[in-house]
C-alpha cells in the first residue's frame, strides 16, 4: 500500500485515536486516522449536522515576536498584516518569485505576536523561509509543544460556550485567548469545513483531556482525515499541493479575493513580496487558465488527475481533486481550465478510465457556508 | 450453490451448474469504506480470470474488481447503480457485482474455501 515512513510522527491524540478504532494512515509525515468506525460518509453528514472534533495537530504552529512581524510578513505574503485588526485572522499565501503559491496560511493578530498556522507538508519549509526573510528584528517561536483540535459543525458554538463561554462571542475569522476545562488554549473561529467552527491551540499534555471532554458531549463525534478532505471539497477550499502549488498563481488559483486591496498595483502598499509583477500583470491582463468547481453529471467520481477535454476531446486542463460530496448526494470535484470555459454552466468532459464523462462548471462553494459573523 | 470460494484479491464467487456469481468479501468493502460508485461489465462481455471486470468507487478511491473465473458476463447487477452502499451492507448477498457463464470450471480449484481465506487474511496482519 504505502511505503513505510522512515521516521513517522505522532501527534499528542495519537492513541486516543487508536483507542477510538481510528484506521491509521501516514499522512504528511504522521500517524494519522483517516476515518473512524462509523465511516467517512456519516463523519461527513455528522459534520454538517452536529459537531466533529479533527486533530490537526499536524499542521504547524508559529508565533511571531517583536514589534516590526506584521510588516515583515507583508514582504512574504500579497495580504494586509500590518493593519490586521487585534483579534482578528486572515487567510494568506506565501509566494515565489514566479508568483506561485508556496503554501497557504492563517495569520491571527494575537495582540503581542502574530499566531501563524501553516500546512503540515510544508512547515519544515515555511518556517526556514520565515527564518530566512524576517529579518533580526522579528522571533520565531514554533509551537511544536502544543496540539491543535478543529470543532466544526452547526452545534459546535452551543457545545464550546459550555466549556469556554467566551468562545461563543468570536465573529468567524477572530480569535482569542482563553481557558478550556483548565487548559490555556488560544482558539480561533475557523476551519476546513465550510461550517461554523473553532480550531483551538492547546499545550500537548492537555490535548487528550480537552478531546475527551469535548468528545463526552453528546454532539461530538471523532473525525477523520478523509471526511476533512470531503467537507472542504464540498466547501471549496483549497487543499495545498493538490489545488494550488508553487505551479498555479492565486489568479490562477481563484484566490484573488485573498489578496488585500492595499497590497495591490494602486492600494497603499503595493506589491513588496515575491512574485508582485507578475500578480500584478495578471490583474491587468488576466489568466490563460483558472480553477473552477466542477459537477460530475453522473455517479461516477472524477479524480484528481483526470484530464479534462473540450467535445472535440482536446486537452482544456485536468481535475485537481475529486470525489463524492456526501452532503451533495453526488460526486464534486475542482480542477484548472482554459479561460473560454471558466463561466458557470459550461460544459466540459473529463477522461476517466478511457472514456470521457461529462461535467459541468460550477459555482463553489457547493454547499452554503455557515459561517458566523454575528 | 457450491461453496463460497474466494481470490486473494478478494472477489468471490459462487457456482451452480456452470454460472458463478461474482462480488467483494466483506473484508474488502470494510477496507474500502463507503462505496458511492460500482461499474458492472454488461451481459455478452468476455471476461478473463485475474483481469479486471468492474470498477468500483469508494468515498476515498477508485479501484478495480479483478475477475476470480474466466467466462462470459451473462448479468451484470443493475441494482448497483442506484443503491452501491449495497456493497457494504450485504457483501455477500444483494452486492453481487454479476454473473458469470464459467468457461472453465477448474479455475475454481485454484480458489480458496472459506477457511483458507479467513487464514490468508489472517497472515495479511
Amino acid at each position: 500500500m504505502t511505503a513505510p515512513e522512515t521516521e513517522t510522527k505522532t501527534t499528542p491524540l495519537n492513541a486516543l485515536h487508536r483507542e477510538l478504532g481510528g484506521r491509521m494512515v501516514p499522512f504528511a509525515g504522521y500517524d494519522m486516522p483517516v476515518q473512524f468506525p462509523a465511516g467517512i460518509l456519516k463523519e461527513h453528514l455528522h459534520t454538517r449536522t452536529a459537531a466533529g472534533l479533527f486533530d490537526v495537530s499536524h499542521m504547524g504552529q508559529v508565533r511571531l515576536h517583536g514589534g516590526g512581524a506584521a510588516l515583515a510578513m507583508e514582504a512574504l505574503v500579497p495580504v494586509d498584516v500590518a493593519e490586521l485588526e487585534p483579534g482578528k485572522q486572515r487567510y494568506a499565501l506565501f509566494t515565489n518569485a514566479a508568483g506561485g503559491i508556496l503554501d497557504d496560511l492563517m495569520i491571527t493578530n494575537a495582540g503581542d505576536h502574530l499566531f501563524v498556522v501553516v500546512n503540515a507538508a510544508c512547515k519544515d519549509q515555511d518556517i526556514a523561509h520565515m527564518r530566512a526573510h524576517l529579518g533580526g528584528g522579528v522571533s520565531l517561536e514554533v509551537l511544536d509543544d502544543r496540539a491543535l483540535l478543529a470543532l466544526q459543525g452547526p452545534q459546535a458554538a452551543a457545545v464550546l460556550a459550555r466549556l469556554a463561554p467566551a468562545a461563543a462571542r468570536l465573529l468567524f475569522m477572530t480569535g482569542a485567548a482563553m481557558e478550556i476545562g483548565g487548559a490555556p488554549c488560544y482558539v480561533t473561529r475557523s476551519g476546513y469545513t465550510g461550517e461554523d467552527g473553532f480550531e483551538i491551540s492547546v499545550p500537548s499534555g492537555l490535548a487528550e483531556a480537552l478531546a475527551r471532554r469535548l468528545l463526552a458531549e453528546p454532539e461530538v463525534a471523532p473525525i477523520g482525515l478523509g471526511a476533512r478532505d470531503s467537507l472542504r471539497l464540498e466547501a471549496g477550499l483549497c487543499l495545498y499541493g493538490h489545488d494550488i502549488d508553487t505551479t498555479t498563481t492565486p489568479l490562477e488559483g481563484a484566490l484573488a479575493w485573498a489578496l488585500s486591496k492595499s497590497r495591490r498595483a494602486d492600494g497603499a502598499r503595493p506589491g513588496g513580496y515575491p512574485g508582485a509583477e507578475t500578480i500584478f500583470a495578471q490583474f491587468e491582463n488576466g489568466v490563460t487558465r483558472r480553477r473552477v468547481g466542477l459537477r460530475p453529471e453522473g455517479r461516477a467520481p472524477v479524480r484528481e488527475g483526470a484530464e479534462l477535454v473540450d467535445g472535440e476531446g482536446r486537452r482544456i486542463g485536468a481535475v485537481t481533486s475529486g470525489g463524492f460530496g456526501p452532503s451533495l448526494g453526488a460526486p464534486v470535484a475542482m480542477g484548472y481550465v482554459e479561460k473560454a470555459y471558466v463561466k458557470a454552466d459550461t460544459a466540459v468532459q473529463a477522461m476517466v478510465r478511457g472514456k470521457p464523462l461529462a461535467l459541468t462548471v460550477a459555482k463553489m462553494p457547493f454547499v452554503q457556508q455557515n459561517y458566523y459573523r454575528g | 450453490m457450491s461453496e463460497r470460494k474466494y481470490s486473494k484479491d478478494h472477489e468471490w464467487v459462487t457456482v451452480e451448474g456452470d454460472v458463478g456469481t461474482v462480488g467483494i468479501s466483506d473484508h474488502a468493502q470494510e477496507q474500502l469504506g463507503d462505496v458511492v460508485f460500482v461499474e458492472v461489465p454488461e451481459a455478452g462481455t468476455a471476461v478473463e480470470k485475474d483481469e479486471q471486470a468492474a470498477t468500483i468507487e469508494s468515498v476515498k478511491a477508485a479501484s478495480e474488481i479483478n475477475s476470480p473465473v474466466s467466462g462470459e458476463v451473462i448479468e451484470g447487477n443493475a441494482a448497483l447503480a442506484e443503491e452501491p452502499g449495497t456493497v457494504n451492507s450485504d457483501p455477500l448477498g444483494a452486492g453481487w457485482f454479476y454473473k458469470i457463464k464459467l468457461s472453465d470450471t477448474s479455475e475454481l480449484d485454484a480458489l480458496m474455501d472459506e477457511d483458507a481465506y479467513k487464514a490468508y487474511l489472517d497472515s495479511l496482519d
